[in-house]
This record gives C-alpha cells, sequence and structure tokens, in this order.
C-alpha cells in the first residue's frame, strides 16, 4: 500500500487493474487507491508477472507499506520475502522522534559568538569626517582591492546616491562595476543573489529598508538558506545596506526598523553600525564575508562626523559588542542612532542622580555578543535596552530573554525595553516625536530599575 | 546546426529512460514512506531537459525549479546521490538538507533546485550577469514552469535581462497547469512565449513532446545568446503525465486529454526513430532498457542504505 500523502497512514483499495497471470512494465497501470484525500492511480515500477493479488477490491483501510500484491518471475521461489517489514518502518519512526527530542533539548545558541578582541591600537584621523563619507571610502577602498565587488540599486550611479552615500564611485569605478537599476526591488535583489552565488561579491544599496520587503523573499528564501539547503556548496558573498527606520517626518511607510525582522534569520548576519569610526570597520568586515549581510545604516547619522581608522586594512569583527562607557550602576544595551541619546542620558543619569551607566553598543545584532553583554549585567546587576524599533519580539526582547536565562541571579531588578511605540510611525512633528524613544524614556527606564522615584 | 550523430540518438533515448525509471521509482520510494514531503515527477517532460542540454556547453549554467530531478539526471550528476537527497540521507547532493525541492551541484555548474515559484528566474538572470561580468562565453539556462509566467518578479528579470544585454536562455516549461489551475485560468493571454516581446526579447514556441523539435530550437536560441544580443525566449509545450506533486490525484483534467499526450510519448517517438533509422535493434534497446532499470535500482538500493545525516549536521552550513 503506497503512501500517496505526506499524512497518509492507511489506505483503501478501490479496484484492482491487473489480475493474476497478467505481465506488467514498469510505468503500467496496477491499482486505484483511496486515501484521506482523493483516489488515485498507482503505477507498477518493476517488471515481471502477476504472483498473487494480496487484497480484493472494495478492502478498506490497509496500512500504509503492507504489500497489496506480487510481481516478480515466476521461475524464482520466495517474492513474498521481498516486501518491507512493518517492524522496519517502526524502527525507522523511533530513530525519528529520537532525532526530534534531541533537538528540542539543544540549547538555541546555534551561532557561536566568536569573541576575537577589537584592535583598540588604533591610528585615529587627525580630521574628523562623516559616516557618509566613511561608507563611501570603504567601499571604494574594497573595489581597489577586489574586482568582484560591484555596487548595484536605485540612483547609485548618475544620481550619486539618494544620501550620497556612493558619491564618485561611478567616476572611478565605470557602470560595469557602479550599475543603476530600475525601481524593481524584487527583481535586482533576486539578480544579484545570483551573482553572488556565482562567485562575485555585490554591494547592494536599498535607498530604504523599507523597500527591501518588495524583496524580502530572495532575501531569506535564497540569500540566507542556500548554503544550508546545498549542504554547503552555495555561498552567496552579499552586502544588503541602505538606511533603515525613521527620517524625519517621512511617515508610516519610510520609517520602519527592520533590525529584529533580519536579526531572526539564521544564514543572515546584521550590523548596525553608530559612528562614522565603526562604520567603516565594520562595512569592511561585511563586504569581505563569505555570507549575506544586512547592513543597517540610519539617515540622520550620515551626517554625524567623528575621527575614523584611515588604514584600508582596518576592520571590526562581526559579532563583538563595544563597550562605549563604562559604569558600575546599571547597563544600557544599545545599538545605531540610539547610541547617541543613550550617551546624553547617561551624562544627566550621572548629574542628576548620580547614576552610573555602563553602555553597549551593540554593533553587530546576528551573532549578537551575549558574553559583553552578561559580563556588564553581573557587574551592574540592572540592565534596561534601547531601541528604534516596535517593542513586540524586538533584540532588546530576545536580551532580556537571555539575561533571565543566563544571569538570572545577578538581577536585581526586571529589565526595561525602552522602544518605539507600538504603532505605525506617524507624520506629523509632534506625534512622531512621541513615537520615538526620547532621552527622558530612557532616563525614566533607568530610575525605574534603580528604584528612583 | 551540427548533424545528430549516431551515438546521440542513443544519448538522448538513454537520458530520457533514465528520467522516466527513475521518477518511476521515486514514486515508489515515496509510496514506501522512504521520501518524505513534497516530491515532484518529471514524467512526460523528459524531452524538454534532454534536448536542451543536448546543446550545452559544461561551463554554461543551469537553474531551475522544483521539479528537478530530471534536470540533474540530463545534466550528467549521479542518480544514486540524487534518490539518497530525495530520502534525505548522507550522501544526497545536499547531504539531506535540501530534499526533492533544493538541489545543487556547483561543480556542475547546476544552481538549483529552487521551491519558491518564480525566484529562479531573477536569480538564473544574476548567474547570466556574472558570465558577462566575467567576460566568459558562456550562458545560463533559466527554466520556468507556465505558472511562474504570471509572478512579478519573472518580468522585473525579463526587464534587467534586456536592459544590460545578458546572456540567458529563458525555458518556459508549459506542462499546462500550475498545481491544479489550467494555464487558460491563470493567464491572461496564452502565448507566453511572447510575454517578453515589449521587452524587446525574442520568443517561439516548440513542440516539447518531440526532442528533435527542441534541439533545433534550443540550439537556434543558444547560439543567439552566447552571441551577445540578450536573452531570449522558448516556451516548450509539453505534459506532464502524473500530479502536481505526489498527493495530487489530478483529477482537474480528463483521462482523455492524458491518454492523448500518452500517444505522443517523447520516449516512443525518439525509440521509433532509432530503429526507424536503424540506429539501434530491438534488443540492443532492450538492453538499454534493462541497463537503465537495474542502475536505477541500484541507485534506490544505495539511496535507502545511506545513512541519516549526523545529528551533529544540523548546525552546519548556515554560516561559511
Amino acid at each position: 500500500m503506497p503512501a500517496l500523502s505526506p499524512t497518509m497512514t492507511e489506505g483503501n483499495l478501490s479496484k484492482w487493474l491487473i489480475k493474476k497471470g497478467d505481465t506488467v512494465k514498469a510505468g503500467d497501470l496496477i491499482a486505484e487507491i483511496e486515501t484521506d484525500k482523493a483516489t488515485m492511480e498507482v503505477e507498477a515500477v518493476d517488471e515481471g508477472v502477476v504472483l498473487d493479488l494480496l487484497f480484493k477490491e472494495g478492502e478498506a483501510n490497509i496500512p500504509v507499506n503492507k504489500a497489496i500484491a506480487i510481481i516478480g518471475d515466476p521461475n524464482e521461489k520466495d517474492q513474498v520475502k521481498k516486501e518491507t517489514p512493518a517492524e522496519k518502518v517502526i524502527e525507522e519512526k523511533k530513530i525519528q522522534t529520537n532525532i526530534e527530542k534531541k533537538i528540542e533539548n539543544k540549547k538555541d545558541d546555534i551561532i557561536d559568538t566568536p569573541s576575537p578582541k577589537i584592535d583598540q591600537d588604533t591610528i585615529l584621523s587627525s580630521e574628523e569626517i562623516t559616516m557618509r563619507q566613511a561608507l563611501r571610502d570603504t567601499m571604494a577602498e574594497e573595489m581597489r582591492k577586489d574586482n568582484k565587488v560591484f555596487i548595484l540599486g536605485e540612483e547609485v550611479a548618475e544620481y550619486q546616491g539618494a544620501y550620497k552615500v556612493t558619491q564618485d564611485l561611478l567616476q572611478e569605478f565605470g557602470k560595469e562595476r557602479v550599475l543603476d537599476t530600475p525601481i524593481s526591488e524584487h527583481g535586482f535583489t533576486g539578480l544579484a543573489v545570483g551573482a553572488a552565488f556565482k562567485g562575485l561579491r555585490p554591494i547592494l544599496e536599498f535607498m530604504t529598508f523599507n523597500f527591501s520587503m518588495q524583496a524580502i523573499d530572495q532575501i531569506i528564501n535564497s540569500a540566507a538558506k542556500t548554503l544550508y539547503m546545498s549542504g554547503g556548496q552555495i555561498n552567496c558573498p552579499i552586502v544588503f545596506r541602505g538606511p533603515n527606520g525613521a527620517a524625519a517626518q517621512v511617515a508610516a511607510q519610510h520609517s520602519q526598523d527592520f533590525s529584529s525582522w533580519y536579526s531572526q534569520v539564521p544564514g543572515l548576519k546584521v550590523i548596525a553600525p553608530s559612528t562614522p569610526y565603526n562604520a567603516k570597520g565594520l562595512l569592511r568586515s561585511a563586504i569581505s564575508d563569505p555570507n549575506p549581510v544586512i547592513f543597517l545604516e540610519n539617515e540622520i547619522l550620515y551626517g554625524l562626523k567623528g575621527p575614523v581608522n584611515n588604514d584600508v586594512n582596518f576592520s571590526i569583527p562581526i559579532g563583538k559588542a563595544n563597550i562605549e562607557k563604562e559604569g558600575k550602576d546599571l547597563t544600557i544595551v544599545t545599538y545605531s542612532i540610539m547610541l547617541q541619546k543613550s550617551k546624553e542620558a547617561a551624562l544627566r543619569l550621572k548629574e542628576e542622580y548620580n547614576l552610573d551607566a555602563e553602555i553597549i553598543d551593540l554593533q553587530t545584532l546576528r551573532p549578537l555578543d551575549t558574553e559583553t553583554i552578561l559580563n556588564s549585567v553581573k557587574k551592574t546587576n540592572r540592565l534596561i535596552t534601547v531601541e528604534e524599533s516596535w517593542p513586540f519580539g524586538s533584540v532588546g526582547s530576545e536580551i532580556a530573554n537571555i539575561v533571565q536565562r543566563d544571569a538570572f541571579d545577578y538581577l536585581d531588578s526586571p529589565v526595561i525595553k525602552v522602544n518605539s511605540a507600538n504603532v505605525p510611525m506617524p507624520y506629523s512633528l509632534s506625534l512622531e516625536k512621541l513615537y520615538l524613544p526620547q532621552i527622558d524614556d530612557i532616563m525614566n527606564a533607568a530610575k525605574k530599575v534603580s528604584y528612583i522615584k | 546546426m551540427k548533424k545528430l550523430q549516431k551515438a546521440d540518438y542513443i544519448k538522448m533515448y538513454s537520458f530520457m529512460l533514465k528520467i522516466r525509471r527513475f521518477e518511476e521509482r521515486a514514486a515508489q520510494l515515496y509510496g514506501m514512506g522512504k521520501i518524505g514531503g513534497f516530491c515532484h515527477l518529471y514524467i512526460g517532460q523528459e524531452a524538454v531537459v534532454v534536448g536542451i542540454l543536448m546543446t550545452i556547453d559544461k561551463n554554461d549554467s543551469v537553474v531551475t525549479t522544483y521539479r528537478d530531478h530530471g534536470h540533474m539526471i540530463a545534466r550528467g550528476l549521479d542518480p544514486k546521490r540524487i534518490m539518497a537527497e530525495l530520502t534525505g540521507r548522507e550522501d544526497g547532493y545536499s547531504a539531506g538538507k535540501g530534499g526533492s525541492m533544493h538541489m545543487f551541484s556547483k561543480e556542475n555548474n547546476f544552481y538549483g533546485g529552487h521551491g519558491i515559484v518564480g525566484a529562479q528566474v531573477p536569480i538564473g538572470t544574476g548567474i547570466a550577469f556574472t558570465h558577462k561580468y566575467n567576460g566568459e562565453n558562456n550562458i545560463c539556462r533559466t527554466y520556468i514552469g507556465d505558472g511562474a509566467m504570471n509572478n512579478g518578479q519573472v518580468f522585473e528579470a525579463f526587464n534587467l535581462a534586456a536592459l544590460w544585454k545578458l546572456p540567458v536562455l529563458y525555458i518556459i516549461e508549459n506542462n499546462k497547469y500550475g498545481m491544479g489551475t489550467s494555464v487558460d485560468r491563470a493567464a491572461a493571454g496564452l502565448d507566453l512565449y511572447k510575454r517578453g516581446e515589449a521587452f524587446g526579447i525574442p520568443g517561439e514556441k516548440v513542440d516539447g513532446m518531440n526532442v528533435f523539435s527542441v534541439i533545433e530550437a534550443a540550439d537556434k536560441a543558444g547560439k543567439y545568446v552566447r552571441e551577445g544580443n540578450g536573452p531570449y525566449i522558448i516556451e516548450v509545450q509539453t505534459y506532464r503525465y502524473r500530479g502536481h506533486s505526489m498527493s495530487d490525484p489530478a483529477k482537474y483534467r480528463t483521462k482523455e486529454e492524458l491518454d492523448n499526450y500518452k500517444q505522443t510519448d517523447p520516449i516512443e517517438i525518439v525509440k521509433a526513430e532509432i530503429l526507424k533509422k536503424k540506429i539501434a535493434t530491438n534488443d540492443e534497446i532492450e538492453k538499454i532498457n534493462k541497463d537503465t532499470l537495474e542502475e536505477i535500482k541500484n541507485a534506490a538500493e544505495f539511496a535507502i542504505n545511506s545513512p541519516f545525516p549526523k545529528d551533529s549536521e544540523l548546525y552546519t552550513d548556515v554560516y561559511l
């Protein structure tokens, strides 16, 4: 009795299309079987003579894998032995169940968090540059090193980038390596993924990550999963980059933060820089990485100035958080634009409440540097997370989960998350301000975990 | 077009037969619970992939849909390892992690095996982009089911391929049904090969039950693309004898329709030609039949005896 659907356990023999003594060839129809879903015809796979029909037409509830007929060579004995014994099937199911149990028991830390030390022996430039320029320079440096690196996206070439992040790249590298695309995210993302499968190293700019939703199937189903689905044969060295989150009054469809969406996906690495310095080091690591990397920039930060390391080989390892400011009273874990607000809040906490906050800038969201977070919490015993994304299932939610699991006894108060409001982004300036986390929100959370009224 | 040699006829017959026997055996293993999940068979469509691949260069790339077993066999991949992937074992082409719909062989320039309808079309276009970017004289053959021809990303890919003159040959395998929905209930305008016209992509329709027609069209189209003229579309009219997947009884079509197509069985057409041209005798054909059956039996035997992947494999190949 053949299983004719993934869920079928038994079947009814509606009709025989052969009789004893018939000679059948592979592909001949032999019977009609009624399954839990439908009535289907079954073909012979082997050649031979029908030696016996083991069930009559109309017999019901025949278990899957039970022999229903014997086809063979009439001159050979012991044909019956060829059926699969039922015990063997049961045995296999057992093995399957055991595997499932083992999987359940396995801890959910799928990624081994790498913990290389950041080389703090940094040669800082005397001159401060913008985040925009840091990103641009890094792309240019990597394109000079490796001919396989190219950039594509909307308005990246002739227009010089919607936010001028690709300024002058067309002039230096030509139209073969700096490609303007049509407004066609699904298509050009799939194209870039195919190019990466075949060995190129595309940098794909989304004008904003809001438009990546048009292409999210290619990012997740194709870019992130193919290494696994191919048993390790086909990797996808691609960087998806562009501004993420809110800008200024661009309202609901252009302001979403996608950090937790992408951080949830095995196969992707997710980076969110906060300064020109780490943007440079992290983008270099992203371009050199053999895996698909989501690189979440922030439009408001493009103009932020700061010192950088001008060494063309300087990089910051993926998966390592930065302790932006040491402190002893509470830990603030944050990333991207919220680093700036967290720093301002920390200054005021010190001045107004004499609270010494430690600030951790995650830099990479996946793989998450849990070690740095846990060590900090073990020291300060209090934690707040600050991020721009919606609250439900955010990066902060996962951090709260990890900390309660691995540092429960160290906590002196519940973890508090600071997020945007749980609504679509409004247009009006006054409502936009209410929607986004503000310094006062961070202050209030810090006071609450410190039991200050 | 290069004249077909005697060996070519035998090769075509052998490959088409191998695909059919493989699929029948896969159906049997599915019935025995050795293959799980979704399993889409290629029976009836053999002339398409074998015809196309008679014109291929080994450095050309191929990307296709989830109905991919026949494509892999025609690419010269080992039926043992294909079957072992279907049974989810460690000797499978994806080490048991991909299954029927997601199989790859990078060394043979076979880029899947894609489970999302239409997704392989921009991907194949990107592989063609790479051939051009690297200055290679190779092309990417990208297969598309009739069902995907109503999917937006396909047209985005057509636009990009034409805009950038990419060396991609799109092959629409029109087997008349996207799952259970016939083409005329899904597509406004039945000439799918004309759907590149607006982008300036030439297209033509071919009888996909006849391997000789397929070869002729594939040869012409392949040359056009390889010469740097940009993409080309071939719509191959074919038919799957079986349902969409193993659990589909195909009640949405008539028995007469199926029987009609079986009258023009692609394998029988080649066989008749071989006998007519006296390329091989009946006995020689019988020997091929026997050897093929034996090879596929061995593949099945290999696939059910290959070990399941080790538990530790669960966590490998997520990142390189």
